[in-house]
């Protein structure tokens, strides 16, 4: 799988409240969960951003609440990619659950500025920014999250095994 | 092993886990709010499941946007209900029943110790305080777990925090984790369980560790968890539904890291805008004015937090440039306080009592704050925008310090209105 992009920064700590604030959360359109994507960390995020853009951040990235729509909104947004120093633990999972590429990279978030273009290389864990002419590493991604990407996410894997068992 | 593997080693059939496994583990309990089911329900008719795993084993609470603020919310509610109703599930709270739910779940003994519970809310991890796995996951993982009663994990290391000394007059659980988590960080916890021993923590009364625990993650925490002893016993005998059982830890468990703390030296802490990390003593917050000011949430909104509020405003009268909210966490707190004549204290001194709900502490209903206003809270975050408009801000605190700051109007401890 290559992605490949401009991106937008962010820094430490981006929490869920910030990616989509909560008094949005009386729906779960994608769509309009999209139109708010980030806006409390910058306004003018939801008309900045492209279709195939993608995010970098530093720690701790979608720390706070368990809402699915954080990274729901990421993706309805049109961003390929996610590429963090960590990620909060309950969004990491949604986000392989719900089939968002995140990658985890010491280097990457800190030598990548804003609107640089780089490509993601993630079978060989490879980030190349193209405008700067760089190479990171990025973490491997561990076998399972690799099997539930390739089997379509955790409901389509859940879907396949209910079908065996029948 | 520690008590956090060796739930999970039991829930997955194994003899031992190590951190860093993978594991397929069976569920106690699955729960989501009005908030998460929506999304969960969806994708659980995906998964081609009939029917849930277990009709008595998933819980829905709607609590967040409950009751019904708007069409909007009052359409997720009813999504919750209609899927409730068809699956004939026996756990599912409307409005004059519900409560918020890591305080109504541990209240009413649907969650006992040596659990494994997931939860499509990050505040799962409440019910460590009764020696349970508790974490938060995502919708996604609840619609699975919905069919299938197992979900995945990632066997987390273990960090331990001992906690020994005497606490100082007005310092409660909140006060200790809000210090732990100034030390160590939003992220210092990071994918790790963190469990709680020490002295302290073993006469500790358990609403404070259920305090504890429901903070873990604020500290990035997998799981909190407290080793159950004979004050967990007192609380869970005659109100669990189910039967439970006692895991402890070995002596030499495995911690990947131990921080110890003095609690002597914790004062009455508050956190600061805008993270739960950023604290400071309260006495040194004394001109910081505030607007509002919200006793409730999962994290202190149980009937030891309103007799703490209520110790203080007896007789007192709200600040007249400041708003007093107090929630009670569920209906059999909420009847507790007018029994007790808490509410009756509370609305003499020109503060709101209200019925249960999560409202403000996310922003949702019930108060919220408009640009420029500034809030103390018993809530567990303060992220920009958590409470209202992106340009208020949100102070976390203990009841007590909440219940002074409203009668002067200002941050104050509450040795300053006795
Ligand atoms: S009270 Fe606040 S933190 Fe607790 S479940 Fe409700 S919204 Fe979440």
């Amino acid at each position: 799988m290559i992605i490949k992009g401009t991106t937008w920064k962010f820094g430490d700590n981006i929490d869920t409240d910030a990616i989509i604030p909560a008094r949005y959360l009386n729906t779960s359109d994608s769509q309009e969960l999209a139109r708010h994507l980030m806006e409390d960390a910058d306004r003018d995020f939801p008309d900045k951003v492209k279709p195939g853009d993608i995010i970098t951040a530093a720690n701790n990235f979608g720390c706070g609440s368990s809402r699915e729509h954080a990274p729901i909104a990421i993706k309805a947004a049109g961003i390929q990619a996610v590429i963090a120093k960590s990620f909060a633990r309950i969004f990491y999972r949604n986000a392989f659950n719900i089939g968002l590429p995140i990658f985890e990279s010491g280097e990457a978030p800190d030598r990548i500025r804003e609107g640089d273009e780089i490509e993601i290389d993630a079978d060989n864990g490879v980030i190349r920014n193209i405008t700067r002419g760089e190479e990171y590493p990025a973490n491997p991604i561990p076998p399972f999250m690799q099997e539930l990407i390739s089997e379509g996410g955790l409901i389509e894997w859940t879907r396949k095994k209910i079908l065996a068992t029948n | 092993m520690t008590i956090t593997e060796k739930i999970l080693a039991a829930h997955a059939g194994k003899e031992s886990v190590a951190p860093g496994d993978l594991i397929k583990a069976r569920v106690d309990l699955v729960l989501a709010n009005d908030i998460t089911a929506p999304i969960a329900i969806n994708e659980f008719k995906k998964t081609g499941a009939k029917d849930v795993f277990n009709r008595d084993r998933v819980a829905m609470i709607p609590d967040h946007f409950a009751p019904q603020k708007d069409i909007k919310a009052a359409e997720q509610c009813k999504m919750m209900k209609d899927f409730s109703r068809e699956h004939d599930l026996s756990l599912y709270f409307e409005v004059g029943r519900m409560g918020i739910e890591h305080a109504l779940l541990p209240e009413q003994g649907l969650v006992v110790p040596g659990d494994l519970i997931i939860g499509a809310d990050s505040h799962t991890c409440t019910y460590g305080a009764l020696g349970a796995f508790a974490t938060g996951v995502g919708s996604t993982d609840v619609a699975a777990a919905m069919a299938t009663g197992e979900c995945w994990f990632k066997v987390p290391e273990s960090m331990k925090f001992v906690y020994y000394g005497e606490l100082s007059r007005w310092v409660s659980g909140k006060d200790l984790i809000l210090h732990t988590i100034g030390d160590i960080g939003v992220d210092g916890a990071l994918y790790r369980a963190m469990e709680f021993e020490g002295e302290t923590i073993r006469s500790l009364p358990l609403h404070s560790r259920l305090t504890m625990c429901n903070m873990a993650i604020e500290a990035g925490g997998k799981n909190g968890i407290i080793v159950p002893d004979s004050i967990t016993e007192e609380y869970v005998k005659g109100r669990a539904k189910r039967e439970y059982k006692f895991y402890t830890s070995d002596k030499d468990g495995g911690y990947s890291e131990v921080k110890e703390y003095d609690c002597s030296k914790i004062p009455p802490t508050v956190a600061c805008p805008s993270l739960p990390s950023n604290t400071r003593p309260a006495a040194e917050l004394s001109h910081i004015t505030v607007d509002q000011v919200v006793v409730g949430s999962c994290t202190n909104g149980r009937i030891e937090d309103m007799r703490e509020a209520a110790a203080i405003m007896r007789g007192k009268k709200v600040s007249p440039n400041t708003r007093m909210i107090v929630i009670p966490a569920t209906q059999q707190i909420y009847l507790q306080a007018v029994r007790e004549g808490l509410t009756e204290i509370f609305v003499n001194a020109d503060a709101v009592f209200s019925t249960p709900t999560c409202g403000p502490c996310l922003g949702g209903h019930m108060g919220i704050l408009a640009k420029g206003e500034r809030a103390i809270a018993t809530t567990n975050r303060n992220f920009v925008g958590r409470m209202g408009h992106p340009e208020s801000e949100v102070y976390l605190s203990n009841p007590a310090v909440a219940a002074a700051s409203a009668i002067l109007g200002r941050i104050a401890t509450p040795e300053e209105v006795e």
